[in-house]
């Protein structure tokens, strides 16, 4: 199994990293850029043998204990699809 | 009385405490290696400066999984005096020992300069040395020391006098100007400046030292 963990700020918190490269966008000539939200992004793997049920309950523990701050951050998980 | 200095890989400021506690103070330190799993011994614990494991994934995030923070915590718990200085504040935050979040500073920057506090309680084992409203001399040095917290938070934190320690200009974004709180029981202090760096006068100031002191004093008073 592999998921992907997408963090980023809640959208409550102000994200100055974020401020700064969508003003850098602005610089370049990319008027349209009104926003831009940074975050951060995990791929992660599971031993093939994990039970599927363990594997999303793993995962959101991961996710919720160790990935994100829940102060500030929040995150959703999206799973790879099996061909 | 003994003083612990927690060392994390990546710390930078544990011989500045030591320093300031042992050959300032003249009081006894020892440092304690991130995997001992026990703090017995010890009756306060500092949290020194520094990028505790690289300050990976965020500030202070993995620190909070070394045995010893599993110890710290359990020594918190019984009352013991904890002090998290700059990156030592981001690991309590980050452990739940403290309220709120330390985020990037609001300017992106990297700030390292003395700057001036406000002293907003006396009623901690921290500032009980010090005077109400007594404004410190004291260096930050950080890249992100802008605290937040919810606005329930900080509510709380205002109604209990939590807050140690108020920015006379901010320096880095932090909501309500904050640059250092306690915890509920107010036997755990978290603060972004460093008393370390402002414990002999060859450093520019001896206002730091107060802290320490103020340490020293809590530990004495309740020896009877």
């Amino acid at each position: 199994m592999k998921a992907t963990i997408i963090v980023t700020l809640k959208p409550t918190v102000l994200d100055p990293q974020g401020i700064t490269i969508q003003r850098s966008a602005q610089s370049m000539g990319l008027a349209e850029v009104t926003v831009i939200r940074q975050g951060k992004y995990f791929d992660v793997h599971l031993a093939e043998s994990t039970p599927p049920e363990r594997g999303k309950e793993l995962v959101q523990k991961l996710a919720k204990d160790v990935l994100t701050n829940p102060v500030i951050e929040e995150f959703r998980i999206v799973w790879e699809q099996k061909q | 009385m003994k003083f612990g200095v927690v060392i994390f890989p990546g710390s930078n400021c544990d011989h500045d405490c030591y320093y300031a506690i042992h050959s300032v103070l003249g009081k006894p330190a020892e440092f304690i290696w991130h995997q001992e799993t026990s703090v017995n011994g010890f009756d306060a614990v500092i949290l020194p400066g520094g990028f505790a494991y690289g300050d990976y994934l965020r500030t202070g995030a993995l620190a909070k999984f070394s045995p010893v923070m599993q110890a710290v915590k359990t020594f918190a718990d019984k009352g013991g005096l904890v002090i998290g200085i700059c990156n030592g504040f981001q690991i309590l935050t980050e452990a739940g020992m403290l309220p709120g979040a330390l985020m990037r500073n609001s300017n992106l920057k990297y700030v390292c300069k003395h700057l001036q506090i406000r002293t907003e309680t006396t009623d901690t084992p921290f500032t009980n040395r010090l005077g109400k409203g007594q404004v410190l001399n004291i260096p930050i040095g950080h890249g992100e020391g802008n605290y937040f917290a919810d606005e329930d938070t900080l509510k709380e934190l205002e109604d209990n006098q939590q807050v140690a320690f108020r920015y006379l200009e901010n320096p880095n974004g932090s909501i309500h100007d904050i640059a250092g709180i306690v915890n509920k029981g107010r036997n755990v202090l978290g603060m972004m400046p460093h008393p370390d760096r402002s414990s002999e006068q060859l450093l520019g100031s001896t206002d730091g030292k107060l802290i320490f002191e103020s340490m020293v004093n809590a530990l004495a008073g309740s020896r009877g």
